[in-house]
Order: structure tokens, then sequence, then C-alpha cells
């Protein structure tokens, strides 16, 4: 199962028509302890680049952006319950929401892990 | 060089982020830098959650620093400094600290800052933010006999927390016998020290001014208590908001007078009698009649934060602003302070919160919303 980045520091695991979005272990650790998460509601149109949900920390509200276009599936509502699941296992349980892709060909402009590896470190 | 180029220069040199005596000391102890009133200043350590949570039950030790540390001497100090607060300075004794405002001419606030009768002379602490603007003030304001001095020499250190006097005493014993708000000199390895029984998280703990070639070894000393852990910025916010205090440029600011501000304690009891501070007009009429509107707190229902910006409402009416808010660690759930109309300031009234476009429920409440831990007597 692929795994893809964005610049705005989002994971996007794709499986068919379908991917799991969520922010990275570089993310959690800049923001620190997340404290709420907002999930879109299933249904939701989102396009690539798109505010789709919100994560807040104890200092600070943060928008998570949509890496793709897509309709969301389910939000994560785990979350609504312990936030802190973001900071614990961010790019496992601390997913956000699934989506069904809308334009798999935008997948093409997103980073794999060694280029994100290679963006974070440059930061 | 042309004036304009010169000019662009000195814009950008009084823009540039300073650096405070600690910087390397933060940054070697893992401290995240942020810009803060105009220099780089650490927000966490290991983070916010758990430094706050370690000041209510340990001791934390915080770099205020860029707070302003000025001094007034002089002849008849006290009377001139009541020409532009509202405390009552004259009654102040040698040794004790309070809590006052400084205001502009309609009664609003320009800062809040402690004074203290060092017995020589006055001590006073203001807001790193707006020390600039403050020291202008003063020295316009105050007679040109009077000798206003920045220590720019000496940074501050706040040892906050219910293990702060056992840590502190190690270092400087007679530290002890010191109770809120009161004041001494000291000396630790030879440097002359000045601490205060005072803080801004509500618990109990200390200030401690000192030379700046001091302060490594000294927080050094401090840190290598197994009861002390540095502090950053993000706790320091957090703490100071469970424990009700106002934040200047915040939750107040020159639009805001004291009774508005909900900080009529400051206007002393002979002060409110003789008036004689600027804006006494303005503000004995609110202190007899009320004021418009009024600082609260505000429980927030639910998880989701509401914080500064945040519009709020009683039913569709907009009735008045968050000031601050966030998650409150010890309280375990989102609050908030700001400003609402006097009628609606009662705790226990519904109001709601606006954010993302989205009504949240909030209920006004007395605040502290954490216990002030402060000491009061000596052998308590």
């Amino acid at each position: 199962m692929p795994r893809y980045y964005t610049e705005e520091h989002e994971w996007i695991d794709v499986d068919g028509d379908v991917a799991t979005v969520g922010i990275t272990d570089f993310a959690q650790g800049q923001l620190g302890d997340i404290v709420f998460v907002e999930v879109p509601d299933t249904g939701a149109e989102l396009s690539q680049g798109g505010d789709a949900a919100v994560v807040e920390s104890v200092k600070a509200a943060s928008d998570v952006y949509a890496p793709v276009d897509g309709t969301v599936t389910e939000g994560n509502n785990q979350l609504e319950e312990d936030p802190a699941l973001v900071n614990s296992d961010p790019e496992g349980e601390g997913w956000f929401f699934r989506l069904a892709l809308s334009d798999k060909s935008q997948l093409d402009g997103l980073m794999d892990a060694a280029a994100y590896k290679a963006f974070c470190d440059a930061l | 060089m042309t004036e304009t180029e010169q000019l662009d220069e000195e814009v950008a040199i009084e823009a540039a982020t300073e650096v405070l005596p600690l910087d390397a000391w933060h940054r070697a102890k893992g401290g995240r830098m942020v810009e803060f009133a105009g220099y780089w200043m650490p927000i966490q350590y290991e983070g916010i959650m758990a430094e706050h949570l370690w000041v209510r039950e340990h001791a934390g030790l915080f770099d205020v620093s860029h707070m302003g540390q000025l001094t007034l001497s002089g002849d008849k100090v006290a009377e001139a400094l009541e020409t532009l607060v509202p405390g009552d300075i004259s009654a102040l004794k040698p040794g004790r600290m309070r809590y006052s405002l400084l205001l502009d001419e309609d009664g609003g606030i320009l800062d809040d800052l402690m004074i203290t009768n060092e017995g020589d002379q006055y001590g006073i602490v203001v807001n790193g933010a707006v020390k600039w603007e403050d020291i202008g003030h003063l020295r316009e304001s105050l007679p040109d006999d009077i000798t206003l001095n920045h220590n720019e020499d000496y940074g501050l250190l706040a040892l906050q927390g219910p293990k702060a006097v056992t840590a502190l005493t190690r270092l400087v014993p007679e530290a002890v016998g010191l109770v809120f708000m009161q004041a001494m000199r000291a000396t630790w390895n030879g440097h002359a020290i000045a601490i205060s029984r005072s803080g801004y998280t509500g618990e109990d703990g200390f200030e401690i001014s000192l030379p700046n070639e001091v302060l490594n070894a000294f927080s050094d000393a401090l840190c290598a208590m197994d009861e002390v852990k540095p502090i950053g910025l993000g706790a320091r916010d957090s703490l100071r908001l469970e424990a009700g205090l106002p934040l200047y440029g915040h939750d107040l600011d020159p639009t805001i007078d004291p009774v508005e501000g909900d900080l009529a304690f400051a206007i002393s009891k002979r002060r409110r009698e003789e008036g004689g501070f600027p804006g006494a007009a303005r503000i004995l009429g609110h202190l007899a009649d009320g004021s418009p509107r009024k600082r609260v707190g505000l429980l927030v229902d639910g998880k989701m934060p509401v914080r500064e910006g945040a519009k709020l409402f009683d039913g569709n009416t907009e009735i008045g602003v968050v000031t601050s808010g966030g998650f409150a660690p010890s309280v375990g759930a989102p609050i908030a302070m700001g400003y609402v109309p006097t009628g609606l300031s009662e705790p226990g009234t519904a109001i709601a919160a606006e954010v993302r476009g989205k009504r949240v429920a909030c209920t006004v409440a007395a605040m502290p919303f954490v216990p002030h831990n402060y000491v009061r007597k000596t052998g308590a």
C-alpha cells in the first residue's frame, strides 16, 4: 500500500480508490500535545489543498488540508474521545479520515517517504 | 547612503529579534525558541502539558528576563507614581509589593505592573512587550528630579510551584521568611540579588532578579534539583489562564479600564475616596454604577478549545469577545476569558462562543479556575 506525503505534513495511504489521511510524526512533534481534533463529516467533498480537518494543541489550532480531491467516507471517531492518539500513533491509530479518491493522478504530485524525509531535514 | 536608506536600516535594526542572556542555556535544555515580545524565548521544552502539570505539583523555572526591570529613586516617588496608577503607593511599606496599573488619561490600561518598595527606591516590573512605551510614559510624566533606571544588566527568573520554597531556600535560606507579595535583597555566591514571593501561575513561588552573568549558574543550580524543571512560555500562559490572571495586550489594553478588566481590587480605598489618578472620573463612575462590560471567566462545554478572537453570543446577539482561551491542563477542559456586558457577567450565566462558524455553549465562571496557593503566613 503506497504512502504519500504533502509539504503540509499530511500522509495519505492509498488502497485502490480509497485512501486514509493523517498528519505525520514530524507534524505532531511540532504541534505538541493534541487536545482536540475535528474530522470532516462523511460525505464531505474535499478538494486538494482545501481545509479538511482541524487539529488543536494546547497552544494553537491548525488546519489539516486535503492531500487530494475526494469524498469523505469515514472520520476517525476515536479522536473525539482520545485526541492524544495523534501524538502517540500519528501514522497509525491517529489517522484523521478516509476518502474515495476523485483523481488518482493527483498522487503523482506528492512526495514518497524518502522525499518527505529530505523535505523535513531541510526545514 | 541616502537618508531613506539610513531610516530603513534603523527600522530593520529595531525590528530584529533580540537574544536574552540565557538563550544558549534554553537551547541546550531542548527549549523550542519562538519570537515573543521582541525576543527569542522558549515556548516549551518537553511539552506544554507535562510542564504545566509539573509546576502544579513540583517547581518550574521560567526565564522572564524579557520583562522590564525599572527603578525609581528621588524625592516623593510614591506621590509621583500615584499620579499615574490607582494604587495606594504611599502606604506600601518597605519590603512590600503591589500589583498596579499604568493608566492613560481616560483610565485605559497602558500596562499592568508590580511595584515594590525597596526601601531606598521603588522597583517596577513591567511587561516586556510594552516596556519601551512604559519607560517613555514614565519619563515623560514623572518630575525630572526622579531618577528612572532600566536595569538591563539584570535578568529575571520565576520559580513557581509548591516545591519552589524547598528548592530556593537551599540556595538562599533567608527567602523562607517572605510571604506572598513581600520582597527582599539577598546575596548568592557573593552576588547581590533581589527576591520576591510572587508570580504568574497561581502557585506559591518566587521571582528572582539577578545580574545577567549569574543567570546561567543560578539556573543550573536550581535545575540540578529533583524538584525543578525549566518551563516554557506555553505553560506560563496556560497556568496564568487557569489562575484567572489577565495577559496584557490580550485581556487588557488601552480601551479597557480597571473596573471593566475586573481589577477593581487594584484601586485602593484611599484612592477611591480621593481620586487623583488618570481617568478617575470614568473609573470612579464605573465603580459606583457598574461598567458596561466586564472581564469574565468561561467554562467551555465539550472539548473544542475557544480561543482569542472568538465572538460571544447571547442567543443571536453578539455580546462580546474572547481575549484568551485554550485547553486547561489542570482543569482537563477548555477554558477562556473574555468581555461580556456586566448584566451577563454573573457566574452561571449561559452564553455561547462562535468557533469556525459553530456555536459552543459556555458558562460564565468565577475565577480563578484553579485555586490560588499563595503563602500568606510564614510557618503555616
